[in-house]
């Protein structure tokens, strides 16, 4: 399964892609406080291009706020931080015309038709005409969508508007995509067909940072953050978290970290 | 430029595919207009009369005759005495009963005096004052022609000229009214709902992480409410020309001029209401309880503002569709031009400048 790999439309700062040891993400002690609340407490990392990078946490830990922060939705309080070579605070519109995003609540138009949602992402996105009919008669054919590409989106099964909303989240091309828990309330099987697309995407440079629920997605990662109370208490590869914790998986690994959280779930 | 049009034509495909929406939304003025124009008028018509005539003669024929005769009024019952007023309003067999005293004709030859009195139903209060108007009115123009036989030296006779309308046709007064309530419906709760309804749905979190300028989600969210309005604009001026005969007196130029500046004022409040809430239904309920209500009950549309309380009146003054009707009326029924609205296009354009400044500074570019 591949997607032509003609990435010409983006431009980033280091010239051509494909420098394995890049950071795409740098996070350097982000602080987001909302009044005496402190949601994200000083977190640092450092994502590199192509990397699976999964973010997990607690209801409540903070990921989504952080996720938010980096995509240039929310400001940082303290701290700074760059994605895809750009600076979060400052240059919001730069940062978002490179990253992809998707999101918990699934965020395509139901009552647009399959290629309606595509033109329309592509458009705001600002690609031609052009490059959009050619990219969808692409991704239709890859994703097997050739009959549903005149249905309207709300009469799809889940599992179908998911791998869609991701399409058509890395649709332009962005250097990285923010994937908020991407596979609520699917299947296993349904989830591991998703993740054959994250793979495929990280095989043509793009960076996925990725949120979820499930641990069998954490195992899939190339490397884990686990998030407490508002600060990033582990970080690394599932392997090594396993090891570290001596847990036979990514569940046992997740469950001692999260026994020790003070706040309540919200 | 790409953006803001693939932008608007999905506004255009949610607008289009939710088919009950669209419908009720053209409908509306159709229905309104029909509604106010021939069920719902506050002109009196055949109005049910019972008379008393104690003593039948030529006096009191006379006036039952004329009473008979006018639009206003059928004559349904003749009683000839007082006990049997009270079943005639407790049956609603009539809703004015005219007594004619004894000896009516005999009374009025030899004293120069005679007595009617007219008992009306009241329940509404409008109704009546206008009914016993018009009975008096046709009581007095029998004393005209009684008074042309004789030479009476002292004659008083007010003429009363009704200007700009002069059959009182209440449509003059309420097509205006329906015109500044349609808009507003449309403009105001549906552009909030449209936008709320994206923030609920989560694709409003798409738009503000994608390189969408938060000024053209605006714009093309309010676009097709526009068209919309325009459309509806020219439905109920057609209606109104053509099935109401209400004339446009005045330059249709200027109140095409007017109707865009108060369409764009109800936009810029549909986008006040979607930066103050989340839900749709919030919204609904705000543009509904707190924008239409008091357009029906303040603007003038319905109850005369110069009757108001004076806190009521101040009130009024911060309602956009009080100003635009005010502006319509002068334009389509007086024929005035636009200069005899330049205080009521002020007023608006400044209230157009506060809500769209207002509104932009809250419009959350940001999710906090």
């Amino acid at each position: 399964m591949t997607i032509s790999t003609k990435t010409s439309n983006y431009t980033h700062p280091s010239g051509a892609g494909g420098l394995s040891t890049e950071k795409v993400i740098i996070a350097e002690q982000l602080t987001k406080k909302f009044g005496n609340f402190t949601a994200v407490d000083n977190i640092s990392f450092e994502v590199e291009r192509g990397e699976i990078f999964g973010f997990l946490g607690a209801n409540g830990a903070g990921k989504t706020t952080a996720m938010r922060m980096l995509c240039g939705l929310s400001i940082p309080t303290s701290g700074k931080g760059t994605v895809a070579g750009f600076d979060i605070g400052v240059q919001t519109e730069l940062v978002k015309k490179n990253i992809g995003y998707m999101s918990q609540k699934f965020s395509l138009y139901d009552d647009l038709k399959v290629w309606e949602n595509i033109e329309l992402f592509g458009g705001i996105y600002g690609m031609k005409d052009k490059e959009i009919k050619e990219k969808t008669d692409e991704l239709m054919h890859i994703l097997n969508f050739e009959n549903e590409r005149n249905k309207l989106v709300g009469s799809l099964p889940l599992g179908f508007k998911q791998k869609l909303a991701f399409s058509v989240s890395i649709f332009h091309n962005p250097q990285v995509v923010f994937l908020d828990e991407p596979t609520g309330g699917v299947d296993p099987i349904t989830r591991r067909r998703f993740w054959e697309l994250i793979y495929d995407a990280t095989s043509r440079g793009i960076t996925i940072f990725v949120t979820t629920h499930y641990m069998d997605e954490a195992e899939y990662c190339d490397r884990v953050s686990i998030m407490v109370d508002g600060r990033i208490e582990a970080l690394d590869s599932p392997k090594n978290l396993k090891k570290q914790f001596e847990a036979k998986n990514m569940d046992d690994v997740f469950q001692q970290l999260a026994r020790k959280a003070k706040r309540v779930d919200s | 430029m790409k953006q803001l049009m693939s932008f608007i034509r999905k506004e255009f495909y949610h607008i289009l595919r939710d088919k009950p929406t669209m419908l009720i939304l053209l409908g509306i003025p159709i229905i309104q207009i029909i509604l106010f124009g021939f069920a719902l008028t506050t002109e009196v018509k055949n109005t049910q009369v019972a008379v008393l005539v104690p003593t039948t003669d030529e006096a009191t024929q006379r006036i039952i005759e004329k009473i008979n005769a006018s639009t206003y009024f059928d004559v349904v019952a003749k009683i000839h005495n007082t006990e049997e007023i009270q079943p005639i309003f407790r049956d609603a067999k009539a809703k004015l009963i005219m007594v004619f005293e004894d000896h009516f004709a005999e009374n009025l030859r030899r004293t120069g005096k005679a007595h009617i009195q007219l008992i009306a139903d009241a329940t509404d209060p409008n109704a009546a004052t206008s009914f016993t108007f018009y009975a008096s009115n046709i009581i007095s123009s029998y004393q005209q022609e009684l008074l042309g036989q004789t030479t009476n030296p002292f004659q008083i006779t007010p003429e009363v000229k009704m200007l700009y309308n002069p059959q009182m046709i209440s449509a003059f007064n309420f097509v205006p009214g329906v015109l500044g309530m349609i808009m507003l419906l449309i403009c105001a709760m549906m552009t909030s709902i449209a936008i709320v309804r994206e923030k609920e749905m989560g694709t409003m979190e798409i738009l503000l992480v994608s390189p969408m300028k938060p000024i053209y989600t605006i714009l093309s969210k309010i676009t097709p409410y526009f068209v919309l309005s325009c459309v509806n604009f020219a439905t109920i001026m057609l209606l109104s020309v053509y099935v109401l005969r209400v004339p446009i007196a005045g330059s249709f130029i200027s109140l095409v001029f007017v109707s865009l500046l108060y369409i764009f004022v109800s936009l810029a409040l549909g986008l006040l209401v979607s930066t103050l809430t989340n839900s749709q239904q919030a919204a609904m309920l705000i543009s509904g309880m707190g924008l239409m209500i008091p357009v029906m009950l303040l603007s003038g549309m319905i109850f005369p503002i110069e009757n108001m309380p004076i806190p009521l009146q101040w009130f009024s003054d911060i309602i956009p569709a009080k100003w635009y009707i005010s502006a319509v009326k002068s334009i389509m029924i007086q024929g005035l031009g636009i200069t005899a609205v330049v205080k009521e296009v002020v007023i608006l354009s400044m209230m157009a400048l506060i809500l769209v400044t207002i509104s932009l500074s809250k419009f959350k570019v940001r999710l906090e």
